[in-house]
């Protein structure tokens, strides 16, 4: 066995070294493994987001449409504006509306998952949640762009039951409602809440599945009725769950442009006002300014969330 | 981990140092060609969907191929969907050419991004419609010798019109009413919700436009050159508008799609869009109405860095010739800049031409773009400035759309 071992050894004395020469300095084996995605993260990540905010700096020769590469807070000036602050407070709310309701919608789908699902059954509702995300997204919002048309299949299905007088009624809501549901903001938020359902569901079922029976039985025997383990045990324990999937749900609805581009009722969220700026009126400045908002509110909501002890459930 | 906290900071720091650093140099100007060469084997165009056909679509309706047979020069378009974007993608460069509109040609000579055009070179110039050969969206003195230069070489022209649902109107509507002011439409109930306009800031100027004809007292002028009370005024009037548009339209596709599946009835349109529901059987026409429209005219302009200098002079005397312009004029439903290719187009045929709008070239207001320096007071040394500047036309829009 040795012998056999020394042999390999010296038909590969280069090799050897390189381990012996390695494995005396721990710290390159660091640098090596560490170096790549490192360099990855702060140079392309961080280097992006960094000439990001050097970028919202800049200004806008209103006439030529040139970047005037002069720091100055002008930008800033421009982005303060009523009309934009509306712009960020209608997508926070429809991102926190979005968020809140996947969160009611995923909870019992994820709690089925985690706790009364058999094996197979289990797997079938994995692929059922994944499914929609193998095909594109795109096609899925103008898919959904058709369903909920003026005539199109909701509307339809709603008339063979003749339920005219509700969907009517909804739509006649303020604020939300709007000529059909393709053009109201209920209809985006109903498209937000299909298009980012998965990302809820999953950290939450891997939260259950974390929450030890022991606790459960522990707490029926001190006399705890199912309701009041449930506020007291099995929510508290999921809550991290919960809140890593809003974390996905509010910052991609946050940053989502292709939904209110085809729905609603082309009022700007903060998602179509930086393409509108970038790809269209080249207005980079303004456009790295728009994106330092988002950065800005999801700051605060990482900060929060990790309060609560989000990070843990990811 | 204090280390790597080291390490991040400092590769932040690199980064934003290296980014402030990164300058461009503005691209040097040199006069135009004076001869025209070997092709380069290709040609690049930034364009309106519909503009560059080569019988994809429909075969009939073609017009690279054989341009690409004759010159080997192989046509790579590249598809704008507003002005704004034609402006963004030449300052972005790599394109030899665009088809730019007069809002976005002004400023794409202004920065110096399209360069003068030797017309000498183009043979067919003297072909084109006498009342676009040196029309102001393309034509600048910008050297300051007391000649102006030309920028560009007239592609099509247009108007703007109202596409409505033949089935709800059974007269055409004679006026842009229908999309500004609550009305009762011809099947008894309101426009609200039914109507859509231009997701744009130049659709600012239909609004003064329609001011223009009933609201003489503001003495508007121009619907591109408004001072600030005209400006506020066509604001209110858009923010009236607002609460009767169901949605504001930006992509071709999709406002089809509105006008055969969600209950649209009226809109500012494109002849383009009129002709592929007209083709589709669906119940639409469209009008221009007693207040005139907007309208572009476009101009094949040069990038100041074309890569293929030769092969753009190429496409710029073959986008005169008379078959293309008939073939075009039928595709898109614009008006040739070639008067010839009016007659004899088995595509367009000879009525095509009254039909598309040739005999509203003076009721039509073409697209330029807003600039302060313009005025009907003139004070002090710096020349007036009354006129609302072109990013705040941006800024403002926004806000309307937004419901303020």
């Amino acid at each position: 066995m040795q012998a056999t071992a020394l042999g390999a050894r010296l038909q590969r004395p280069a090799l050897h070294r390189l381990g012996t020469f390695i494995y005396l300095r721990p710290w390159l084996v660091l640098a090596l493994l560490l170096g790549p995605p490192l360099l990855w993260m702060v140079v392309i990540y961080l280097g992006s987001l960094a000439s990001l905010v050097v970028q919202s700096f800049y200004f806008l020769d209103p006439f030529t449409g040139q970047v005037i590469r002069k720091l100055t807070l002008s930008t800033y000036a421009d982005l303060l504006t009523p009309a934009n602050l509306e712009i960020f407070q209608r997508t926070a709310l429809m991102a926190a509306a979005v968020s809140i309701a996947a969160a009611i919608l995923a909870f019992p789908w994820a709690y089925y998952m985690a706790r009364y699902a058999s094996r197979r059954a289990k797997a079938a509702l994995y692929l059922a949640v994944l499914l929609p995300l193998w095909s594109s997204y795109l096609v899925r919002v103008y898919a959904w762009r058709l369903i909920l048309a003026k005539e199109g299949i909701v509307t339809w299905f709603l008339g063979a039951l003749h339920l005219e007088g509700v969907l009517d009624a909804v739509l006649r809501l303020p604020v939300i409602g709007g000529p059909s549901l393709s053009v109201s903001f209920l209809g985006m938020f109903i498209v937000f809440v299909y298009v980012w359902l998965p990302y809820m569901i999953l950290p939450i079922q891997a939260a259950l599945e974390r929450v030890p029976k022991s606790l459960l039985e522990a707490s029926g025997d001190l006399g705890a009725r199912p309701g009041r383990t449930f506020r007291h045990v099995t929510l508290p324990l999921a809550l991290p769950g919960v809140l890593a999937g809003s974390i996905f749900t509010f910052s991609l609805t946050l940053g989502d442009f292709v939904v209110p581009y085809s729905l609603g009722n082309s009022s700007y969220f903060i998602g179509q006002a930086v393409l509108s700026f970038t790809g269209t009126a080249f207005n980079i400045p303004l456009a790295a300014a728009f994106t330092v908002v988002p950065m800005v509110i999801m700051g605060f909501y990482l900060i929060g969330a990790r309060e609560l002890g989000a990070f843990e459930a990811l | 981990m204090r280390k790597v906290s080291y390490l991040f900071w400092l590769t932040a720091v690199l980064g934003l140092g290296l980014v402030a650093c990164a300058q461009a140099a503005p691209a040097p100007e040199g006069g135009p060609l004076q001869k025209v060469g070997e092709g380069e084997g290709s040609v690049s165009i930034v364009n309106w969907a519909g503009y560059i056909e080569r019988g994809a679509t429909d075969p009939a309706f073609d017009w690279v191929t054989d341009f690409e047979a004759q010159t080997g020069c192989k046509v790579q378009e590249k598809i704008a969907a507003t002005s704004d974007e034609m402006v963004a993608l030449m300052t972005e460069g790599g394109f030899d050419l665009v088809t730019a509109s007069g809002d976005a040609s002004n400023r794409l000579i202004s920065a110096g991004l399209v360069q003068e055009i030797n017309t000498d070179l183009v043979p067919s110039y003297s072909t084109v419609d006498e009342r676009l050969q040196n029309a102001p969206w393309h034509t600048v003195d910008k050297d300051g010798d007391g000649t102006p230069e030309h920028y560009g070489v007239p592609y099509q022209w247009g108007s703007n019109v109202l596409m409505y649902n033949t089935e709800v109107f059974s007269e055409p509507p004679t006026s842009w009413s229908v999309v500004f002011e609550e009305t009762t439409l011809g099947d008894g109930e309101s426009n609200a919700g039914r109507v859509e306009a231009y997701d744009g800031p130049i659709y600012i100027a239909d609004a003064a436009l329609y001011l223009m004809y009933h609201n003489p007292e503001l003495g508007i002028q121009d619907p591109y050159e408004l001072t600030r009370d005209q400006f506020n005024a066509s604001l209110d009037l858009l923010r009236q508008q607002r609460e009767l548009v169901n949605r504001y339209w930006h992509d071709v596709g999709l406002q089809i799609q509105d006008f055969t599946n969600e209950g649209v009835v009226a809109a500012s349109s494109w002849p383009y869009q009129v002709n592929l529901l007209v083709f589709d059987e669906q119940p639409i026409a469209s009008v221009i109405p007693v207040e005139g429209a907007t309208g572009w005219a476009d101009t094949t302009m040069m990038h100041t860095n074309a890569p293929h200098p030769n092969c753009a002079y190429k496409w710029l005397e073959h986008s005169l010739n008379a078959k293309l312009q008939g073939d075009l004029a039928s595709w898109f439903g614009s008006v040739p800049v070639v008067l010839s290719a009016c007659e004899g187009n088995a595509l367009l045929t000879d009525e095509g031409c009254d039909v598309n709008g040739m005999g509203n070239f003076a009721r039509t207001s073409f697209w330029k773009t807003p600039a302060a320096a313009c005025g009907f007071d003139p004070a002090g040394d710096a020349g007036p400035t009354d006129c609302v500047p072109y990013h705040e036309w941006v800024t403002n829009m926004i806000a309307v759309i937004g419901g303020r």
